[in-house]
């Protein structure tokens, strides 16, 4: 990146930050030195570059360089017609955000049960600012994390989760996140908090999607607290548009016997990067982190992953696929840390990934640090193409070849939802995983 | 309905077939039989258009018309089925999901509505009762973890389903044992019509008592060396195929 980029990024940014100072009621008024301490440190350390060890392969000078409104400047008029394509189900309580801003007569809520707090940050770090002011920004840490911090400056309104102690909420949350873009670029950092109180459950669904325009940068982060046997499920859908930047930050913490499941969906856009990490921090527990991403065209998916075991008895797995067209680009990077402590350690981490062109690329990088002795922690790596004798088979029963390899493609990339507990859901991602294969009509609802 | 002509395919640079003559009419079946590694599957998988034969001499007219430039899912919709000697396992497409795919497909080719799931679903439950398939196989994903007949009768199963003209069985019976064989055998016999052909490759006479052919040949390296009537088969079993490669090497071959 050049330098004049780089000036005139933080310049963007560094407006969009003032705007906000005098506005000064971005949330609460406590908020506002977090949100300056997170400033100066991404003012210090700028957007990163390739020169950087957790950047080589992803080059954000694109987004640096860009030009950005901020979202919450831009009007946007969205109806609940339009946001009917991103909704999997009727059956769950809803919050809608556009361009980063929450919007009530667009969510729903309905009967929200009791002991669970459901309802945008915003209004949370009000009407419950202790919890917030105790678990937000202390999760996602910013220290070298230029985009993290970012967020934490310039949040937005986003989901605030809270379940009370043995509560089970069987509804899942739905939070939309859509970007209207018609009248240029603009940027978003919506911004999520999840706090399970022990043996609490719940399911979280997160969807990042574009309504019009094409360019737009959403700078996402999500922290999620699980105490004491809770038992959070996570998922997630970035379906923005195919010349959309889109970074996220999920971070993890994780208690005593307590189980996180998170999946995530990335269709495509000119750039992405999930920053996901978990810290096992009580032993006994385990997290679960699957991921499904397809490229095609000059498209970029990079997942960067850290599970820290920092106590014994704990179980973590990765299971990540990529299905990569065109000139698509995709990178998967795997820390695994066992601390001296978490003896008993059992970590697999997996990464698959399906090249359908000589000209895409796969880079797949475990890196494992393991300083205590006695640990099961085992990675594996695939790439592998389309089995001409599985064409020929699906050929033979009259499937044209690029339905037939569609079909493949499909049963390469449906594993992972698998895991996706929440039927609806898993029926909603599959069709949009369809719609983006050829002939994915003649496959139907499977 | 199908006519073979000079046939020559290569793999690799080996030739593999080296002059097939055979003629096929409506309502016939004929059973190929033949040493190991004379050509039987490679015909079989030339005829349902795999690519990876190079055909570099002669021609197959199916219902008139030269299909060598046919794709396989094209000469499957004109109504060619193979049952592939070794059903290949796909993970993650179940075969129910696979079939109506299928089905679907060679509707749209008829310029046929596509059925949905409720017609489909009554057409594979009777099909798999008339196969004795386990329904619950149908969810699963194709052959995955399947035993030896399993694969078989599931490969009758989309025969069943798919209803061809020209159905090609490659070994279908290896490794059957004879209540499974009989289970094929009627699934073949029901499709057994005026308008329909059937091409059974086989090493043993005794599917042959279950489907009586009405032809039969011996391919032996790459050519038909002898072809005959239904007795022709018990003669290979009792006496082998020795005695036709020595026809061979003599110039004695007989073409159909
Ligand atoms: N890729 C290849 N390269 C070279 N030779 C090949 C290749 N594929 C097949 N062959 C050869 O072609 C010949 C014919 O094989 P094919 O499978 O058609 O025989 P078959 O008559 O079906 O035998 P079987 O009774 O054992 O099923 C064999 O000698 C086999 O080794
Ligand atoms: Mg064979």
């Amino acid at each position: 990146m050049s330098v004049a980029n780089m000036t005139k990024s933080k310049d963007t940014f560094l407006t969009h930050f003032e705007q906000l100072e005098n506005q000064g009621s971005g949330a609460a008024a406590w908020l506002l030195p977090t949100r300056k301490a997170a400033f100066a440190r991404f003012a210090e350390d700028g957007f990163p570059t390739t020169r950087d060890e957790d950047w080589r392969y992803t080059n954000v000078a694109p987004i640096a360089g860009g030009s950005f409104t901020r979202g919450c400047e831009v009007e946007s008029k969205v109806t609940t017609k339009q946001i009917e394509p991103f909704l999997f189900t009727d059956d769950c309580m809803l919050l809608v955000c556009i361009n980063g801003q929450y919007m009530s007569e667009l969510s729903q809520l309905g009967e929200i049960p009791e002991g669970l707090v459901v309802c945008n940050l915003s209004e949370a770090a009000q009407s419950h600012s202790d919890i917030v002011e105790a678990h937000l920004a202390r999760v996602a840490s910013t220290k070298q994390a230029p985009l993290a911090a970012l967020n934490t400056a310039m949040m937005d309104d986003g989901l605030f989760v809270y379940i009370k102690k043995g509560v089970t909420v069987t509804k899942p949350i739905h939070i939309l996140f859509l970007t209207d873009a018609d009248n240029g670029a603009v940027s978003t950092h919506p911004r999520n908090l999840i706090v399970a109180e022990a043996s609490s459950q719940v399911s979280v669904v997160e969807t990042y999607g574009t309504l019009s325009g094409k360019s737009h940068f959403t700078n996402a982060a999500t922290e999620i607290i699980a105490l004491d046997n809770a038992h959070v499920f996570h998922y997630r859908l970035q379906c923005e548009s195919e010349d959309a930047y889109h970074v996220s930050t999920m971070q993890i913490h994780q208690h005593r016997d307590s189980q996180v499941h998170a999946f995530g969906m990335s269709l495509g856009s000119a750039l992405v990067r999930n920053n996901i990490a978990t810290v096992l921090d009580g032993p006994g527990g385990h997290c679960s982190l699957g991921g499904l991403y397809l490229v095609d065209g000059t498209q970029h998916v990079d997942n960067f992953l850290t599970v820290d075991h920092a106590k014994p008895n704990c179980t973590s797995r990765e299971f990540f696929k990529g299905v990569l067209q065109g000139e698509g680009k995709g990178i998967f990077r795997g820390r695994i840390i066992v601390r001296k402590d978490a003896q008993k350690t059992d970590a697999v981490q997996t990464n698959r990934s399906l090249l359908l062109s000589d000209k895409a690329m796969v880079e797949s990088k475990p890196q494992l640090e393991i300083l205590a002795d006695d640990v099961k922690c085992t990675h594996g790596a695939t790439i592998g193409q389309i089995n001409e004798d599985e064409l020929f088979y699906l050929q033979t029963r009259g499937i044209n070849e690029q339905a037939a390899r569609s079909l493949l493609v499909f049963a390469f990339a449906s594993e992972c939802l698998s895991d996706v507990r929440i039927e609806s859901l898993r029926k909603h991602l599959s069709k949009r995983l369809l719609t983006r294969l050829p002939h994915g009509e003649l496959l139907g609802d499977s | 309905m199908l006519e073979i002509r000079n046939l020559h395919a290569h793999v690799d640079g080996h030739e593999i077939l080296k002059g097939i003559n055979l003629t096929v009419n409506a309502g016939e079946v004929h059973s190929i039989m033949g040493p190991n590694g004379s050509g039987k599957s490679t015909l079989a998988q030339v005829l349902a258009g795999r690519d990876t034969y190079e055909v570099t001499e002669g021609e197959i007219i199916y219902k008139g018309q030269n299909i060598l430039e046919l794709s396989p899912d094209e000469r499957a919709c004109e109504g060619i089925f193979l049952a592939f000697q070794y059903p290949v396992e796909i993970p993650g497409v179940t075969t129910s999901y696979f079939l109506r795919a299928a089905v679907n497909a060679m509707r749209k080719h008829r310029g046929e509505e596509a059925l949905d799931a409720m017609d489909f679903l009554k057409i594979i439950k009777e099909k798999a009762k008339l196969v004795k398939l386990d329904t619950k196989l149908l969810s699963r994903a194709i052959n995955e973890g399947f035993s030896g007949g399993e694969k078989k009768r599931n490969e009758i199963f989309q025969m069943a389903v798919l209803e061809p003209t020209l159905a090609i069985l490659d070994e279908t019976d290896s490794g059957l044992d004879i209540d499974a064989l009989k289970i094929v055998a009627e699934g073949v016999n029901t499709l057994r019509s005026k308008d329909r052909a059937t091409i059974i490759v086989t090493h043993y006479q005794r599917l042959l008592d279950y489907i009586v052919p009405d032809f039969v040949h011996v391919l032996v390296d790459g050519k038909i060396a002898h072809s005959g009537g239904k007795e022709l088969a018990l003669e290979l079993e009792a006496k082998g195929y020795a005695w036709i490669s020595d026809d061979v090497n003599n110039g004695a071959a007989v073409a159909s």
